[in-house]
Parts: C-alpha cells; sequence; structure tokens
C-alpha cells in the first residue's frame, strides 16, 4: 500500500511537472516574481520571530508590501493568461500598466509607514 | 476723548452752531451713558478697552468731556441721578492709583464734578465704621462734595438699621441725626438698647433742606452702610476640671480668670476627662457666640486642637481621653493648655496659655501611628522641595547588528533567485523596439520607473510626504504619459502580429 501511495505521488508529481512545463514563458515569470515574494515575506517572518516585534510597524510594512506585490502579481496572470476566458478582451499590456501602478501606490504607502 | 474735543470746538464756536447739533450731541450723550456699566455696591464706571487704556482713563475723559460740554452748551443735559453719583463714587472709591497719569485722571475727575453745571454729587461718609459700646462712641456721618467742601444745609436721617444678613425686622427706624455745626458732623446720638453686638447695616438718608439746592446736587437716595458695633465681652464663671469617667465625679476643679493670667497644673490619666467651661455676655447682658473659640493642647511632639461648643449661655468642652487615646499617639507627659476666643466685634478677645496637665496614657502598641517628626526649623516647609528624578520608559532591547546584517543578506537572497530563476527561463528583449521613437518612450518609461522607486528610497531617508507627494505627483504624470506611449505601440505590434 505505502509503496503503491509513493508511487502514485511519485506519477502525480511528474504529470504536474510536466503540464507545468507547458505553461507559456511569461506566465512562468510572473509566478518565479510571486515565489521571490513569498519566500522575502517568510524570512522576514522568521527573524521577527527571532529577536520580537520591536519596531511593528517596520514589520507589517515589510511583510505588507511582500504579500501585496504577490497578489497584484497573482492578478496580473489571472488578466494575462490567454486561457482564461473572463478577460479575453483586455490587453495584456493595460493589464501590465495597471500592475505597475499599483505597485506604485502600494510601496508608496509602505515607505511612509515603514518609520 | 471725542466729547471733549467737541466741548472745546461748542465753546469756542459758541453762537454759531445751531440748537439741533446740539440736541444731537446731547441724545448721542445719552446714549454713551446706556453703556456706562456698574459694580454692585452702587459705582458706576466706563470700561471699553480702547488703545489699552484702563476704565479709569476712559471713566475720566468722558467726565471731563462731558462737564466741559455742560459747562459750554446753552440748556442742560439730563442724566439720571444714580450716574452721577456712582461715577463720583468709583473716583473716590479705587484708592490711589499707582501711576502719576492716573491720579491726574482722578483728581481732575472729581473737580470736574464738583464744580459742574450738570450736578453736584454729595457724598456721606463715615469716618468710622466700628462703634463701640463700651468706650461709648457715637456714630458720626459726614456729607460733603467730592472734593470735601462743604454741602448745603441738610438733614441726615437714618431709615433704617438691621443685623447683616438677616431679613428681620430693622431695629431703629427713621431716627434724625443731630447735627454738630463745630465739625460739621452728624450725630447718631443716643442708641436704643435693642442694638447689641455684631455686624449691622445702616440705611442714611440725605434731605436738603433747601429745596433749590435739590437741582443743583445729587444726593443718591439711601446709602447703605456696614457698621460693627463692638464691645468687651464679660466672661464668666470660668473653671478647667478632671473628672472621672462614667461617674462625672469631680477630682480637681480649678477656677480660671480668663483675660488675666492663669496657671493651673493638672493631672489626669487616660480614664479621665478634661472639662473646660465658661459663659460669655454682651454688655447689655445677651449671650455671645464668639467667631472662634478654640483649645489648643500641645505637647513637645504633637499638638491638638479642639473646638469649643455651645449650648445656649454656657460654653463647654470635654475632653474624654479614653476615646483620644490613639489621637494622642500615645504620648504621655506635659501637655501645655491654651485657649484662644475671638470675634470681629469682640474687643477683648485672646489667645492665652491655661497653665498644663499631665497625662498618663498606657504604652503604645505595635501598629499605634507615630506623630510625624517635627522639623527642627518649623519654616523648612517653605525651602526648596526634594528634586524628583523622571523615569523614563527603558528602551527597548534591540537585537545585536551582526544578527540584523545576517538577516538583511538573507533577505536578499530570494531576489538573487529570482533573478536566476528568470535567466534559467531564458528572459529576453526580444520585444524592445528598435525604431528609435519608440525604443526612446521605453527607455524613458524604465528611467521613469526607476526614478520613483529612487524618490520613495530618498522618501524613507530624509524627505516629508508631502514633498515626496509633490514630486511624485509630477513624476507619475511623466511616467504615465510615456508608459502609455510605450505600452499602446506594444499593444499595436502585438495585434498587428496576431492578425497578420
Amino acid at each position: 500500500m505505502a509503496r503503491s501511495t509513493g508511487e502514485d505521488a511519485q506519477a502525480l508529481f511528474h504529470s504536474l511537472r510536466s503540464a507545468y512545463a507547458a505553461t507559456p514563458k511569461n506566465l512562468k515569470i510572473i509566478d518565479l516574481y510571486v515565489a521571490f515574494a513569498v519566500f522575502t515575506a517568510l524570512i522576514q517572518v522568521a527573524y521577527m520571530a527571532m529577536v520580537g516585534s520591536f519596531p511593528f510597524n517596520s514589520f507589517l510594512s515589510g511583510i505588507l508590501s511582500c504579500t501585496g506585490t504577490a497578489v497584484l502579481a497573482v492578478c496580473l496572470r489571472i488578466q494575462v493568461n490567454k486561457e482564461n476566458k473572463e478577460f479575453k478582451d483586455l490587453p495584456p499590456e493595460r493589464a501590465y500598466a495597471d500592475f505597475v501602478l499599483c505597485n506604485l501606490v502600494l510601496h508608496l504607502v509602505i515607505m511612509n509607514f515603514l518609520g | 476723548m471725542a466729547l471733549e474735543t467737541l466741548a472745546g470746538v461748542i465753546s469756542l464756536a459758541s453762537n454759531e452752531i445751531g440748537q439741533s447739533r446740539i440736541d444731537a450731541v446731547k441724545n448721542d450723550i445719552l446714549k454713551l451713558f446706556d453703556s456706562i456699566e456698574k459694580y454692585d455696591d452702587g459705582t458706576f464706571y466706563f470700561d471699553e478697552k480702547v488703545d489699552g487704556v484702563g476704565p479709569l482713563a476712559t471713566t475720566s475723559s468722558v467726565v471731563q468731556g462731558l462737564t466741559a460740554f455742560a459747562s459750554t452748551a446753552s440748556g442742560r443735559v439730563k442724566l439720571p441721578e444714580d450716574n452721577i453719583l456712582g461715577l463720583t463714587k468709583y473716583f473716590l472709591s479705587i484708592g490711589i492709583p499707582g501711576d502719576a497719569k492716573e491720579f491726574f485722571n482722578q483728581v481732575n475727575s472729581l473737580s470736574c464734578l464738583e464744580n459742574s453745571r450738570v450736578s453736584v454729587p454729595l457724598i456721606l461718609a463715615l469716618p468710622a465704621t466700628v462703634v463701640s459700646l463700651t468706650n461709648k462712641d457715637k456714630l458720626k456721618v459726614r456729607v460733603t462734595t467730592a472734593l470735601g467742601s462743604r454741602s448745603p444745609p441738610l438733614k441726615v436721617k437714618l431709615v433704617r438699621a438691621f443685623i447683616s444678613g438677616s431679613k428681620d425686622a430693622s431695629v431703629i427706624e427713621n431716627q434724625e441725626l443731630i447735627f454738630d455745626s463745630e465739625g460739621a458732623f452728624h450725630i447718631l446720638d443716643l442708641l436704643p438698647t435693642s442694638i447689641d453686638v455684631g455686624k449691622y447695616t445702616f440705611v442714611f438718608e440725605i434731605v436738603l433742606q433747601d429745596s433749590e439746592d435739590a437741582k443743583v446736587y445729587v444726593t443718591g437716595g439711601q446709602t447703605k452702610v456696614p457698621v460693627y458695633i463692638s464691645a468687651i465681652i464679660k466672661i464668666e464663671n470660668a473653671e478647667i476640671s478632671v473628672l472621672d469617667s462614667d461617674l462625672g465625679s469631680v477630682d480637681t476643679q480649678k477656677k480660671l480668670n480668663l483675660g488675666k493670667e492663669d496657671d493651673v497644673s493638672l493631672a489626669a490619666n487616660h480614664l479621665q476627662k478634661l472639662r473646660l467651661s465658661f459663659q460669655l455676655s454682651t454688655p447689655h447682658g445677651h449671650a455671645f457666640k464668639p467667631h472662634q473659640a478654640i483649645l489648643k493642647l500641645k505637647h513637645e511632639k504633637a499638638e491638638h486642637i479642639f473646638l469649643v461648643g455651645n449650648s445656649g449661655k454656657k460654653f463647654q468642652v470635654i475632653l474624654d481621653f479614653l476615646g483620644l487615646v490613639e489621637k494622642f499617639f500615645y504620648l504621655s507627659g506635659r501637655y501645655d493648655i491654651q485657649l484662644s476666643i475671638g470675634d470681629a466685634v469682640m474687643e477683648n478677645s485672646f489667645c492665652q496659655d491655661l497653665g498644663h496637665v499631665e497625662l498618663d496614657l498606657p504604652e503604645a502598641p505595635e501598629k499605634a501611628p507615630r506623630p510625624a517628626a517635627q522639623p527642627d526649623d518649623p519654616f523648612s516647609k517653605y525651602g526648596p522641595k526634594a528634586e524628583i528624578s523622571h523615569i523614563f520608559r527603558a528602551p527597548e532591547k534591540r537585537p545585536s547588528e551582526n544578527l540584523s546584517l545576517a538577516f538583511l543578506a538573507l533577505t536578499l537572497l530570494p531576489f538573487l533567485g529570482f533573478l536566476v530563476g528568470l535567466l534559467k527561463l531564458g528572459v529576453n528583449l526580444k520585444n524592445f523596439p528598435s525604431a528609435p521613437v519608440p525604443a526612446m518612450f521605453a527607455i524613458l518609461f524604465h528611467v521613469g520607473i526607476g526614478s520613483i522607486l529612487a524618490l520613495y528610497a530618498l522618501f524613507w531617508l530624509k524627505l516629508d510626504l508631502f514633498t515626496t507627494l509633490k514630486a511624485l505627483g509630477l513624476l507619475g504624470v511623466f511616467v504615465m504619459f510615456v508608459g502609455h506611449r510605450i505600452l499602446s505601440h506594444l499593444a499595436s505590434t502585438s495585434s498587428k502580429l496576431k492578425s497578420a
């Protein structure tokens, strides 16, 4: 039983990997960006867990910038994905412009809150 | 000030100014007097804060203008009598102002009022408001003009007199005062026996004998004057005794000579009581209740104060040592006795040492309160106080610098991972436009975004929010314009590719 589960897991993993390889390159870039943001957030949380949350506003702004930009990147991915029927008429450049603008506003707020 | 100049103008121009103009000025004067303010005791004054001068200067300038106007104008200005009298009382009641200019204003105004053609106020004053029954003083009243010259023939009547603060009927009604022409006083000769010691309010009225004078002089109706009737109070039956508690039988009893020297020595223990009693009466024989009747027991380490209560005629205080043991801090020993009796109308108030009492109190238990330590210097409480050192919130513990730097490096790691990943994915710049104009826009777009990020870094390091927002506004508009151009160019090329 255990062996079949292990084999099943491996098979699942392989199939996922091959499916992912088929995704267009720009989507992979966006995925990489999301992973980068999430990792940065995790490192900040680990730091806070070690030294305490004294300048709490700084901690919050750091975490929020990572999660915020990750969320915006996910939105961009949704809008740019050609398989997504909802956003068929939206040109990807427009989505990219929105992404850039929202990020700039987010980072302004972050910088203000950083202290 | 305006009135004075106007009066000067009128006096110079005299006949040429029509009567209607003068009437207009008179109306204005009356309106001005509507804004007059008054204190509760009947003094009137003007209080307009013009150029920082106080009410004295304002009022005096009004008075001077008014009298100058009245002395030149034909026809009289009708003003309420109270106002004139009130103004005079104001000038008389403010004492001597410190400034020479103010003093001149005061005296000048009083002389204007004295010589004015409007109305001359008559002031009723008492040289002494304290009348002693024991010395058989007589109440004297003097009536003069504002600066003290003689008044026309008149009579002063005491309309009524009543005890201050009480609503009882008055004690004296309608008594005329006899005029003493030598000293120019009006004297109230016989005080009826119903007037005893205390604080009274006498109401006087001036009655002019010559009715012609009523047009010239202003008397001001009834004047209320507070008068103190004082006397030497008799103290009788004063004694101090030590009583055995419960039974009330007298252990020792000594007679006291209050008002003269006294030195009794008593001894008591905590089971006994100390009783002090006396009687106070006025020259007319009524019982008298003084404002203060205080008994003080003084030990070298503490002192205690007790009030002497009264019941009808007799004043008595009983100190029950059994109940007071804790208040006395269980201190045995010699206590000096001091009695103070005083009142405003009592001429022989005193604060007298009566002697001492040796008190024998039981030992103090463990938890008994101790008396406050007496400082050596009784004025030390007025010296500088102990310095207060403020304790501020201790700053938070910060992590070590190495740890923070290590984590900084660790935070930058994902970014490097991102770049590596990008390279592995094979990013390229193939879509970068080659034609010069779009290429320039593309470059400007990236430069714009980079500059905004640099602005954010500068904002964190140095700038405040408002300058940042201003710069951001400018940069943002630029970036949006450029971005719009490049992205629409890219969109059009890609759509061309799709359609092609």
